[in-house]
């Protein structure tokens, strides 16, 4: 496994914690009505994208669900961008434009942000296929929620995947819901990771919940798929604290499960890591909670002051 | 010669298998036949003695239905006159009258009459080739540009094309540039729009249109979309191009023109060529353009045969509509196949009716070229369309909507649109026949427009 350093522990932390922030503001703004539409909060699953950002190369591409501001959060992306697009504002990562469910940047290799279930994993594919077609060492990891699992082209993508051999990994994010149907209710077969045994494709199930167990995990399979073994499947065990979406109120479980969940905070399993190994101190540990509250607090300052998108976009953007 | 393609009409003899005073069974191989598809082995059906091969090896274009090896009992006298006319076999193998309507229906081997205009440029070649040709050497000619540009579809490689119009091409560019899919519409079209997100240029060749349905979602939500959703971040550089339409005989699942359906969608760009001219210029507009295009070809025209314009870089722009021939009586809007009926329907009315028609082949269905069409209209005052599409909101509905909302003053009658018929497409060749708009539909829609009863 990659060996941690000391700057990797603070980095896990803050973007978890920034993640965190984020979310929780954007709920805030929601509620006010500043931010429309549909909003899918990544609160709890934190540890997910931040242990595989551990492992990435700034050129390997990513794609993503509509549950995306965690992820480009992780990216790197700019928390005022984020927060522009999903009030609407000229100054979002997509002008305005996408909103929540449709942010991209492909200066960073972020390609969305996809709205439709499914849909993202054969776009990831073809994104791995690019790599490959021009020589190049990257990879194309590829987020999947549990819901999708069922979703025929997930199995036309790893079909292709398999049978060309191409750069991607798969992660699957299993929190347990799409939108209110467990997936005991959806899914025949509950290891979501043995999918693409059929197809030849080496899976995992990990704990994600701890960033250590993750940044485990992608570190191997990253390798896997870097190396030109074709691809691979992680699959996340997580959990998110809020509902499918904003207007969810997530009735078809229970406070205990949830509470059960909030024992093994991802947040806290770090913290009390770094704490453990002496890499920072509380009071260290207090200041970067200051600071990403801080610089939460502006980019919901920035995306609400932003201004709307001129008329005249209305027409723009639809062909190059 | 058998016929062994929906939409054959005549085929190559490559091969004989069989030679004079052989023996045949049932079941034996007697030649290869080249189809306008691919090479097959035929079978004898009946046995007996090979009393005479009728046609030497190598021999092109022989009608569906001439008869090409004498097979029987060598004490049996049989005459077969080999130059007789195909109805002459027909009628002598007692086959049903039918098979003449089916071959009139097809008119796969028509030739195109290029329109004045094109006539004018200075680069037509002398020689004349197919629409299936046409579209393969464009093909090529972009892939030997750019690097970036390759093919994917099912049976595209190895096989040659399902309509042999990759012909070559694996050979030519290998198998990482011309691959093979499976029968995965839903998967490989997702994959080959997130490849042009990341910068390459695929062409994606449906095997017919009636499949991407299949794969609908990952053309518009995915590749019409994201330009916009990413604030002009993201485009998407592909062709998504196959056959559309009826082909002969394929019924409601292989027959359906989508040509409203994709033109409906902001984000796409629809071209329907017409011949192997416009074919070519059109198709390297397509792969060159930045956005996803819908290439609408086909299946019956793949065999039409006209002249092309072989510069390299010859293009004709998208959005651009060609006035296929000048009138004054009455406009014609038409794109794809109908305009073969179109013309032919134009020679009818001026001769049977002294009408002079206006024939707008539209070659691009989005952006539609509305400037050329109501240029039209003003001088003619009378319009009809002419399509394959079923009638419900079709290219011709939003056509009449644009003429009546920005010509109304000039239009002496309503708008008439000509359509298939609003009912999936039947098997049986005479219901096939009534579906779909025939020359006297169009003759009677003119008639009606010029208030001739």
């Amino acid at each position: 496994m990659k060996k941690l350093q000391k700057a990797d522990y603070i980095k896990m932390y803050s973007f978890m914690l920034k993640i965190r922030r984020f979310e929780e503001r954007a709920a805030q703004l929601y509620g006010m009505g500043k931010i429309g539409g549909f909003c899918h909060l990544y609160i709890g699953q934190e540890a997910v994208v931040v242990g595989i950002l551990m492992t990435i190369d700034k050129n390997d591409s990513v794609v993503t669900t509509y549950r995306d501001h965690g992820h480009m959060i992780a990216r790197g992306l700019d928390p005022k961008r984020i927060m522009a697009e999903l009030t609407g504002r000229e100054d979002g990562y997509s002008a305005g434009k996408g909103g929540s469910m449709h942010m991209f940047s492909k200066e960073n290799n972020f390609y969305g942000g996809h709205g439709i279930v499914g849909a993202q994993v054969p776009i990831g594919t073809g994104i791995a296929f690019t790599h490959k077609y021009n020589g190049e060492k990257n990879i194309c990891r590829t987020y999947i929620g549990d819901g999708a699992m069922n979703n025929g082209q997930v199995f036309e993508a790893f079909n292709l995947a398999a049978l060309w051999k191409l750069p991607v990994l798969y992660i699957i994010e299993n929190n347990k819901y799409g939108m209110g149907t467990s997936v005991d209710r959806a899914a025949a077969g509950l290891d979501l990771y043995k999918r693409g045994e059929a197809f030849g494709i080496p899976g995992e199930k990990v704990d994600g919940m701890n960033v250590f167990s993750v940044i485990e995990a992608a570190d191997k399979a990253g390798k896997y798929v870097r190396e030109g073994n074709g691809p691979y499947i992680i699959e996340v065990q997580t959990y998110r604290y809020r509902g499918h979406s904003m207007s969810d109120p997530a009735k078809y479980r229970t406070k205990e499960e949830l509470d059960n969940y909030k024992q093994t905070d991802p947040i806290e399993i770090v913290k009390a890591e770094i704490l453990k190994k002496k890499i920072a101190t509380n009071d260290e540990i207090e200041k970067i909670n200051k600071d990403t509250l801080e610089e939460i607090k502006n980019a919901a300052e920035f995306a609400t002051n932003s201004p709307f998108p001129k008329d005249s976009e209305l027409y723009t953007d639809v062909y190059l | 010669m058998p016929a062994l393609s929906p939409t054959m009409t005549e085929g190559n003899l490559s091969k004989w298998l069989i030679k004079k005073g052989d023996t045949v069974k049932a079941g034996d191989l007697i030649a290869e036949i080249e189809t306008d598809k691919a090479t097959m082995e035929v079978e004898a059906v009946d046995e007996g003695v090979v009393l005479d091969l009728l046609f030497k090896e190598g021999e092109a274009n022989i009608p569906v239905n001439k008869a090409i090896a004498i097979i029987g009992d060598p004490n049996e006298k049989v005459e077969v006159n080999k130059e007789a006319p195909i109805e002459k076999v027909i009628e002598e193998k007692k086959i049903e009258k039918n098979i003449e309507t089916k071959i009139e229906n097809k008119k796969a081997d028509i030739t195109d009459t290029p329109s004045p205009k094109i006539e004018e440029d200075r680069n037509l070649s002398s020689e004349e080739i197919t629409m299936r040709q046409a579209l393969r050497d464009t093909m090529a000619e972009e892939m030997r540009k750019d690097n970036k540009v390759f093919i994917l579809g099912e049976e595209v490689a190895e096989y040659q094309g399902a309509y042999k119009v990759t012909q070559g091409l694996l050979q030519e560019f290998g198998k990482e540039r011309v691959l093979d899919t499976p029968i995965s519409e839903h998967g490989f079209t997702g994959l080959a729009v997130g490849a042009a997100f990341k910068g390459l240029r695929p062409i994606l060749e449906f095997m017919t249109f009636n499949f991407s349905m299949q794969a609908i979602d990952q053309i518009i939500n995915s590749a019409a979309k994201t330009l916009y959703m990413s604030g002009g971040q993201i485009n998407c550089p592909i062709v998504f191009r196959g056959p559309n339409g009826a082909a002969a005989q394929v019924a409601a699942q292989h027959s359906q023109d989508f040509s409203s359906w994709y033109s409906q969608v902001p984000g796409l760009k629809v071209i329907a060529p017409s011949t192997p001219y416009n074919a070519k210029g059109l198709l390297r507009s397509a792969i060159s353009d930045p956005n996803p295009v819908i290439f609408l070809e086909n299946e019956i025209l793949y065999g039409l045969k006209g002249p092309v314009n072989n510069d390299v870089n010859f293009s004709i722009p998208i959005g651009k509509a060609n006035i296929e021939k000048e009138g004054k009586d009455l406009t014609i809007v038409t794109y794809s196949i109908m305009l073969q009926k179109s013309k032919e329907a134009a020679l009818r009315l001026k001769e049977e009716y002294n009408l002079d028609a206006e024939i707008i082949d539209l070659q691009t269905l989005r952006p539609l070229d509305t400037e050329t069409i109501l240029n039209s209209v003003k001088k003619t005052n009378r319009l009809i369309t002419v399509e394959e599409s079923w009638p419900f909101g079709s290219v011709g509905s939003e056509i009449a909507n644009i003429v009546q909302r920005d010509a109304f003053d000039y239009l002496d009658s309503p708008v008439i649109k000509v359509n298939s018929a609003d009912v999936p497409m039947p098997y049986a060749l005479s219901l096939e026949k009534l579906y779909l708009p025939q020359v006297d539909d169009i003759i009677n829609a003119a008639k009606k427009v010029s208030y001739i009863k």
